[in-house]
């Protein structure tokens, strides 16, 4: 089908003006116009038919060798070229497949895009723009927020489409299948502590005092704080995820137009399982940590019968206490993310992944400043 | 007549396809010649698509073998398989178009991997590729952006970048308006016409059938096996099996194409046995 272009009879693209009498011009092609051959500069032909505006033009093809789309882009130009300049566009000789194309191709004007200024990505970053963004971030959020204490107010009174089944498997999927990751991030958080604690302590001949920091440090503050780490990554980004996918493939729409609120239908079941498994899974961590940081003392000569006594000690309900609130908040805060950015995603597979990085992003800022604000406000109390 | 017929461009050759122990269609074997536009057709769940898949390649068969030219695409190793495949193009059923990327970049993506133009000419190709489904102007477009029949077009598009040889389409005129899917057909035969690539789809839409196809294969749910091969027209009218006529007169008129079909049945058997 195809010449061997390395044929003798094979010739370079080629073409060539006369410009008869009047305002008739022709332009002849010859040669071989196929792909690998490079394609002629077009400049030369527009500067060409632009000095002969308002004539017509004939493009003879009696010269051609072998073709394929490289001669039918060209024709292309030229025609889309005479169109600019008003010049009456027709050919001769043509092979007759290319004369077809040719009709196809120009059969549809080209579309012209509404002539809207491309944002180029600096605009983003406009600070005359950014609180006005950030108004209308955090007003979206609220209403978000609003909605689901509707929806949850709804479940409260019995009138909602929250489905029991939805939210056992939810909390069976943010639940036990974290075990194994939970496990391991929680030994390992307790024995990071006791290492760190060990090296100052040590110092004063206090090294007794590590079951103190270890109990303290995992139930108060890092057992819950890498628990919902795990989590935001984990769950928050997986609720992104699927629902970004059913928003992709219309379920969402399909939810609604079926009367149900998709607010009670998907995202309380999995709010709610979030706020069941946290505080669990808070609980077993710190039991883990604490586990963690007495491998590391009694590396350091310290019994597990001493560890275990002097760390009793330290135990306190207040402490606990803060944790587990701290877990149920954390849990609030990952599932509204992670919630919001995949019912809000766009539909496209790129949508899918930005709705999956913003949970992330938002609930790890989210727990960072909670857990600041929570730590204040206790602070001042005095607990 | 195999012996004086041209080599088949694509032969089916003892195709059994299954899903582990359950079987989708078994002992398919039949030929598609250079130039034809070669439907796949039957009703829903009948396997259309996954036989489609196997041709592709994306589903090794349980035992058969599918042929280019002659030669063993299924036995082939998998570079070998894509050196082939560079010379198809595909239209999935939903299009198939990155979403992340705009029509320009999801046409030039072929272009730039495997054909010989020059880096600056690619964007004149696009045009002209974009021109030739009705969508020159919308390089810039997203996917999304754009409606579902358009989504179609831009996928055919993308499809004949290379100029390929073969090109499979998935349902091309599925959710597309009438006359949309007319001058889907119509680009189609242009492009086979001007090309010379033979053409293999799945499809229902008897019109399209019967404008464009000129061979075909029924495949059927029930017996899991093909039924029939032949120019659709042919088969609508002279068919020996029942459920290949009713399929093509859109299961109507039972009794109304019953009589015809059986008082056309034994001149059809006698049209088939002439025509070869």
């Amino acid at each position: 089908m195809t010449a061997d272009p390395t044929a003798i009879s094979a010739q370079p693209p080629d073409y060539q003006f006369h410009h008869g009498q009047g305002a008739d011009s022709l332009l002849q092609l010859s040669g071989n116009w196929t792909q690998g051959q490079a394609l002629l500069d077009f400049h030369p032909v527009q500067a060409e038919l632009h000095l002969h505006a308002n004539a017509t033009l004939t493009v003879d093809g009696s010269g051609l060798q072998d073709w394929d789309s490289a001669l039918m882009v060209f024709l292309l130009r030229c025609h889309k070229c005479c169109q600019q300049e008003k010049i009456t566009f027709s050919t001769r000789q043509l092979p007759p497949e290319a004369e077809k194309l040719l009709t196809v191709a120009t059969a549809v004007k080209a579309h012209q895009p509404s002539a809207e200024p491309t944002k180029n990505w600096l605009s983003r970053l406009d600070p005359l723009h950014l609180p006005g963004r950030l108004g209308a971030a955090v007003s979206a959020h609220l209403a978000f927020v609003g909605e689901l204490v509707g929806a949850l107010a709804r479940l409260l009174t019995g009138k909602s489409n929250t489905r029991f089944s939805d939210f056992r498997l939810c909390c069976y999927q943010a639940g036990p299948d974290a075990f194994p990751i939970i496990s391991l991030t929680g030994v390992l958080v307790g024995m990071i502590l006791a290492y760190l604690g060990a090296v100052q302590l040590q110092q004063f001949g206090a090294g007794i005092y590590v079951a103190n920091l270890v109990v303290v440090g995992m139930l108060r503050e890092m057992g819950v704080l890498m628990t919902a780490v795990v989590m935001a990554g984990r769950t928050g980004a997986a609720y992104a995820a699927q629902l970004g996918t059913m928003q992709t493939n219309d379920e969402i729409d399909a939810i609604t137009t079926m009367g149900i609120s998709p607010m009670e239908f998907l995202i309380v079941p999995r709010v709610l399982a979030l706020v069941v498994t946290m505080p669990l899974l808070t609980l077993y961590a710190n039991i883990l940590g604490i586990v963690g940081g007495g491998i590391v003392a009694g590396g350091m000569g310290i019994t597990p019968l001493q560890y275990l006594s002097q760390g009793e000690g330290a135990l306190s309900f207040v402490h606990l206490g803060i944790g587990l609130l701290k877990s149920v908040v954390y849990a609030v805060l990952i599932a509204i993310a992670g919630c919001r950015a995949g019912i809000n995603a766009s539909k496209s597979s790129a949508g899918v992944g930005a709705a999956a990085t913003e949970a992330v992003v938002t609930s790890v800022i989210y727990l960072i400043v909670a857990d600041a604000a929570i730590n204040i406000i206790f602070q001042q109390l005095g607990i | 007549m195999s012996a004086l017929s041209p080599q088949p461009h694509i032969q089916i050759s003892q195709l059994t396809m299954a899903y582990g122990s359950f079987i989708i269609q078994r002992d398919l074997d039949f030929a598609i010649n250079r130039g034809d536009i070669f439907v796949i057709m039957g009703g829903s769940g009948c396997g259309k698509s996954t036989l489609l898949r196997h041709m592709l390649g994306l589903i090794s068969p349980a035992s058969g073998d599918v042929l280019y030219n002659g030669r063993n695409f299924t036995r082939a190793s998998a570079a070998e398989q894509d050196v082939m495949r560079r010379r198809w193009g595909i239209s999935y059923q939903s299009g198939g178009l990155f979403s992340a990327m705009t029509l320009a970049e999801n046409i030039s993506l072929p272009l730039q991997l495997y054909s010989a133009y020059q880096a600056a000419d690619i964007a004149e190709i696009v045009a002209y590729k974009l021109a030739l489904v009705g969508l020159d102007g919308y390089q810039d477009y997203y996917p999304s952006e754009i409606s579902g029949g358009m989504c179609k077009r831009a996928a055919l598009a993308r499809a004949i970048a290379l100029d390929p040889e073969i090109l499979f389409f998935d349902e091309p005129s599925a959710g597309l308006d009438p006359i949309s899917s007319r001058l889907l057909d119509n680009l189609i035969v242009q492009l086979k016409e001007s090309t010379g690539a033979t053409v293999v789809m799945v499809t229902h839409e008897l019109a399209s059938i019967f404008e464009i196809a000129t061979n075909s294969v029924y495949l059927d749910a029930d017996s899991r096996t093909m039924l029939a091969y032949g120019d659709p027209r042919e088969l609508r009218d002279h068919s020996e099996q029942p459920v290949v006529r009713q399929f093509l007169a859109r299961g109507d008129g039972n009794d109304n194409t019953n009589n015809g079909a059986t008082a056309c049945a034994g001149g059809g058997q006698e049209l088939q046995g002439s025509n070869p």
